[in-house]
């Protein structure tokens, strides 16, 4: 089949003064038509400059981009049939809301009467009916993200890259945000590519997830590989949250890191002497209680490492008390050792 | 006055405790203590004496006697557009500064455009340099260096030989109204001359205003499919505009109340600026003089906001 992106053997290397940076390190994945991507990693990790090499902003140092089977590597952005949502939108301040969002049109030489029709039903699509005539210096940042997401999707890109959008939202509209960006992509079919830091952002959103680190793909999967089955111990600890305890501690593989997630494990006052069959467990003191509302969250010192148990129950617990924590056998998943 | 019980570990209030809370507690105190003396000082010094000036542009002169008439009256100012030569001597002084205006702005926008894009890190400070150095030195010396360049020996001539192009030289010395014997005593050798010496007054502003256009706005615009050309046309010129006008209030003011160069270099048509040194001197006819003064203050009003209907400061 026919893939929307395609790199193959990525490199983007910054040089400034005497440093060279490898901000994206020999990168190759493919990103099927209609699929909701996400680039998800810490700041500085390269997913950003990847999407920036994907959008044509960046110029690969060696390797290939295609889009649709076309070789990009050295189209300029406005050749390439790519539409990019910016971080801080990135909106025209000296134009109406209707003419930042018909520029593309515009560009195109699109007739005056045509381009106002086509942004004003855009505006409605993301709910900003009547707002055409207002500069984007009178909207709110939940209302330039909109703006900025019309203006992408106006030409109908095949391809839609979002750099971090909902990242200047408060928590509340960033939620909403998402639900509508999810509706939209299904509605409109195309495929998006979307950088983000937010691991939960990029769990509930997407189709697939690239976890990036130090320019380089970490892992690539589903949210549920992500997060089921961590390969390393970055992605584990990045992607939800994980305890990556030693092999000896667990009585497992020696001189190995295993991820365990801290809602596999139960946790009990009692000290219990033997776990039932296909369990295993671990005496150790409780240190602190975090209650979260519908969870609480636990940290115990067992085996001289720092546990932190998830549970949705109130136990009673004291700090300082002796606990047992219990977690099924197959739960801990061996990581690879890190290069 | 009864003391409120004091927090022990906090030091006694003096009188610059008590000053410092009361500034605190009411900011427009402090905006008033600041702002009082320049207001002071601009509005007795210079806008009083801009006022007294303006007063005198209504009285007049006695022919006879050579005294001033302190009775107010339209006489001196209708002479500006009574008297050909008055008339003469403003169009000329108007059309040297659009004309000075202009050609900054051309040749200021790509230096401009360059360093506010271009131009990173040691480049950029060499740049800020070489705009900035001609106004380290004396605005005599230039003028009179520039007469020199541009005389009928000057360097400019030589240069224009060597090259082979004397005949392009005179053919352009030949025409009207610009030309004349040489470069130095024409109205095209005055302009050079004027352009070359408020050039950097254009660049700097329009270096700032581009300097503000943030990067992504180019960026978003050629992902939306504009070619550069476009990008440049749409986006980057609409939003140096203010910067454009803020050089060329520059410009077209200081052309049009220069008085020295259009009496070093240049044909001898008289400048607004030189009318009212010699009319407020020489002649003692002040009131002329000051009428004269009330034509640039009325042009750049009207500027102004001739600039402001455009739109140029909306971006601000």
């Amino acid at each position: 089949m026919q893939n929307a992106v395609e790199l193959h053997n990525l490199n983007c290397t910054f040089t400034s003064g005497s440093s060279t940076v490898r901000a994206v390190d020999n990168i190759s994945l493919s990103i099927a038509p209609g699929e909701f991507f996400s680039l998800l990693g810490p700041s500085g990790s390269g997913k950003t400059t990847c999407l920036r090499l994907i959008g044509g902003f960046e110029q690969p140092t060696s390797g290939s981009i295609k889009l649709f089977d076309t070789d990009a590597s050295r189209l300029p952005p406005f050749e390439r049939e790519v539409n990019t949502v910016f971080q801080d939108y990135a909106l025209f301040p000296h134009m109406t809301v209707r003419d930042n969002v018909g520029y593309a049109l515009m560009v195109r030489g699109v007739s005056k009467t045509e381009r106002n029709r086509r942004s004003d039903e855009m505006l409605e699509t993301v709910k900003l009916g009547g707002y055409g005539s207002r500069k984007p210096s009178q909207l709110s940042g939940g209302q330039r993200q909109r703006v900025a997401l019309a203006r992408a999707l106006i030409n109908k890109p095949r391809i839609l890259l979002l750099d971090e959008p909902l990242g200047a939202l408060d928590l509340k509209l960033r939620e909403e945000m998402q639900i509508e960006l999810k509706g939209l992509q299904r509605q409109l079919g195309i495929t998006f590519i979307f950088v983000t830091h937010d691991q939960s952002e990029a769990l509930s959103m997407s189709d697939r997830v690239a976890v990036f680190n130090h320019g380089r793909i970490e892992q690539l999967g589903t949210p549920r590989e992500l997060y089921d089955a961590p390969r390393t111990a970055f992605v584990a600890r990045f992607v939800g949250s994980a305890n990556v305890i030693s092999g000896e501690t667990l009585r497992l593989e020696p001189r190995r890191e295993y991820a365990l997630r801290p809602e596999k494990i139960s946790i009990a006052s009692h000290v219990s002497s033997s776990p039932s069959s296909g369990f295993s467990s671990l005496t150790g003191q409780l240190q602190d209680i975090h209650f979260l509302g519908s969870q609480t969250r636990y940290e115990v010192l067992a085996g001289g490492e720092r546990l932190t148990a998830i549970t949705s129950g109130a136990e009673t617990l004291e700090i300082g008390a002796s606990v047992t924590l219990t977690w099924p056998a197959d739960a801990p998943r061996l990581l690879e050792v890190s290069a | 006055m009864t003391q409120p019980a004091h927090q022990p570990n906090l030091p006694r209030p003096n009188f610059w405790r008590r000053a410092s809370s009361l500034l605190y507690k009411k900011p427009w105190l402090g905006l008033v203590l600041l702002l009082a003396p320049p207001l002071l000082w601009l509005g007795v010094f210079y806008l009083g004496s801009l006022l007294n000036l303006l007063f005198y542009s209504f009285y007049s002169i006695d022919d006879f006697s050579g005294q001033i008439k302190y009775d107010l009256g339209f006489s001196t100012l209708a002479q500006l557009f009574t008297s050909s030569s008055n008339i003469d001597i403003v169009t000329r002084t108007l059309s040297m500064s659009i004309a000075v205006t202009i050609a900054c702005a051309v040749i200021a926008f790509p230096m401009a455009y360059f360093m506010a894009f271009y131009a990173k890190g040691r480049t950029k400070a060499i740049w800020y340099l070489l705009v900035l150095l001609p106004l380290w030195s004396s605005y005599l010396v230039r003028v009179y260096a520039w007469r020199l360049i541009l005389a009928r020996e000057g360097v400019a001539s030589w240069f224009f030989d060597t090259l082979g192009f004397r005949p392009v030289l005179d053919g352009i010395l030949s025409l009207p109204v610009i030309g004349g014997p040489s470069l130095s005593s024409s109205y095209l050798g005055m302009f050079l001359v004027f352009t070359y010496v408020w050039l950097p007054y254009m660049i700097l502003p329009i270096q700032a205003a581009l300097e503000r256009v943030p990067k992504n706005l180019i960026q978003a615009s050629s992902d939306l499919g504009a070619r550069p050309t476009q990008t440049f046309w749409r986006i980057v010129l609409p939003l140096a505009v203010p910067g454009v006008a803020a050089g060329s209030i520059f410009t077209f003011s200081l052309t049009l109340g220069d008085y020295i160069i259009p009496g070093v270099v240049g044909a001898p048509g008289f400048f607004i600026g030189q009318v009212v040194y010699t009319q407020q001197g020489a002649v003692g006819n002040l009131p002329l003089a000051a009428a004269f003064s009330v034509v640039p203050i009325i042009i750049i009003s009207s500027y102004l906001m001739f600039v402001k209907r455009l739109g140029a400061f909306n971006a601000l």
